[in-house]
């Protein structure tokens, strides 16, 4: 229904990343798990980059119809 | 409405003053002082005289219109009330009919927002437990506002600069004057049943306290309350608190600063994934590089031992064995081709050569067998004599008796 639903919210990619770059810091990690870590991580970027970079502001009124319910109409 | 006359009767006078009284002072207010305040307890009716020093007024408020009031007036105290100018036909008394009332003198103004913010302090309604926190990524704002005032031009404003990513979804409401409060709440409500925002932001520009005053009403207070979306309240000045303003989670002192406090500018949150990006690749690298290191420590360790050399080093001790080996099954060679020369010699002298030498001869018989015994051979047997130096042919004579 809305971008959320397609992509990784911010909160919840940046959480991820964190945890991302802290597991990788740890220095415990074998090779082959930080390239799979860094594979994710920068998949999470990704996503997250191109929803800001593709921001199209919608602007909408929103109107309770008679019959509760509710109708988005876009403003000018 | 007919035209005036210069010859009336009284009620035609009194008819006449109504419908003049009515198409011009209607729908108005008129401030003043409430005095000789009765509240008829069958009919419910209010009946009271304004005055403002120089001069009264007699009021009316049926019960129709009173039973909405949110105070009970008083002696003294000073109201604004709206409503029309009329005149009683029956007494020819003008009086003003009131369909609404307000505190209007500051203080009893005051005294109800005293009054409503004590007993919604103590319900917990402003207490900072029950404020939502404003989420940092939303990805949809509501705005609850007037469409013709600057609030909404100075929120959509920021918004669009600042978060473009965000989608805004308006809410009209009339902020302020008769429903206002309503329309407020009822906007509040609509947002919570709708749900798909993330936050409400509040605003309306400077006003009076009367302009504000929906504000500071209880309904819109609740409705704050009730809300499950967080609210952001921007109400009139920075020095303007309405009772609202306690409610709501956060409060900023401008629509503008709402707007920005309700987003986060999308620089800021590109630049935090930037930098994100930047940590995993370090990160990334440094685990890399810190494989080389170990690398090049084992592979100094390896070095240090000198493998080439130590394997010189068994090369040569190989080399050394072998030719001790070598030499060992020469040594053995030539001492056993010593024993074995020794023992040729041996063996020749053992050997009839020698002995043939010192003069001793082997006889064979005829079948060549070697005689030991003279008595082996008969007389007149012929045999052989082999001496150390050629071999002679002999024939027994007799047996000699030498023994």
């Amino acid at each position: 229904m809305t971008k959320k639903e397609k992509n990784p919210s911010f909160e919840f990619s940046l959480d991820r990343l964190e945890s991302l770059v802290n597991q990788m810091e740890s220095g415990e990690a074998t090779l082959e798990q930080s390239l799979e870590w860094f594979e994710e991580g920068m998949g999470l970027i990704n996503s997250c980059q191109n929803q800001l970079k593709e921001a199209e502001q919608k602007v909408q009124s929103l109107i309770k119809n008679n019959d509760g319910s509710f109708i988005l109409k876009d403003s000018e | 409405m007919s035209e005036l006359r210069s010859q009336y009767t009284v009620s035609e006078l009194n008819t006449q003053i109504r419908h003049l009284l009515e198409n011009s002072l209607s729908d108005i207010w008129v401030t003043g002082e409430i005095s000789n305040f009765h509240h008829h307890p069958s009919s419910g009716h209010m009946y009271f005289t304004l005055k403002d020093g120089r001069g009264e007024m007699r009021c009316v408020m049926f019960r129709g219109a009173n039973q909405f009031l949110k105070f009970m007036p008083n002696e003294g105290m000073e109201v604004r009330v709206y409503g029309s100018v009329t005149i009683y036909e029956q007494r020819g008394q003008v009086q003003f009919k009131v369909s609404k009332m307000e505190p209007a003198g500051l203080g009893d103004l005051f005294k109800a927002f005293e009054a409503l913010k004590l007993s919604l302090a103590s319900e917990g309604l402003f207490d900072s437990e029950h404020k939502k926190t404003i989420p940092k990524f939303p990805s949809t704002i509501g705005v609850v506002t007037s469409s013709s005032g600057a609030a909404l031009r100075d929120i959509l404003n920021v918004l669009e600069r600042r978060a473009p990513h965000v989608n805004v979804i308006v809410r009209s409401a009339k902020v302020q004057g008769n429903g206002s409060a309503l329309d407020i709440s009822k906007a509040i409500i609509e947002f919570n049943e709708f749900k798909n925002v993330d936050i409400i932001i509040v605003g309306r520009g400077g006003g009076s306290i009367e302009d504000l005053w929906a504000f500071n009403e209880e309904m819109v207070a609740r409705s704050y309350f009730e809300s499950t979306i967080p609210i952001v309240s921007a109400v009139g000045h920075e020095t303007d608190f309405t009772i609202a303003d306690f409610v709501a989670d956060f409060r900023a002192p401008t629509p503008s600063a709402a707007a920005e406090i309700a987003c986060i500018p999308s620089e800021i949150i590109h630049s935090q994934f930037s930098n994100l990006e930047q940590n995993l690749i370090r990160n990334l690298l440094g685990k890399i590089e810190q494989i080389w290191v170990r690398i090049d420590y084992l592979e100094n360790r390896i070095n240090l031992q000198q493998p080439h050399k130590k394997i010189q080093r068994q090369i040569e001790k190989l080399k050394q064995y072998h030719q001790r080996i070598l030499n060992g099954i020469s040594l053995s060679f030539s001492h056993l081709n010593g024993k074995v020369i020794a023992g040729e010699k041996q063996l020749i002298n053992l050997g009839p050569k020698q002995v043939m030498d010192r003069g001793y001869s082997i006889a064979y018989n005829q079948l060549g067998e070697i005689i030991r015994n003279s008595s082996d051979i008969k007389i007149d047997e012929t045999f052989t004599l082999k001496t150390g130096h050629g071999s002679l042919d002999a024939q027994k004579i007799s047996n000699h008796s030498t023994p």
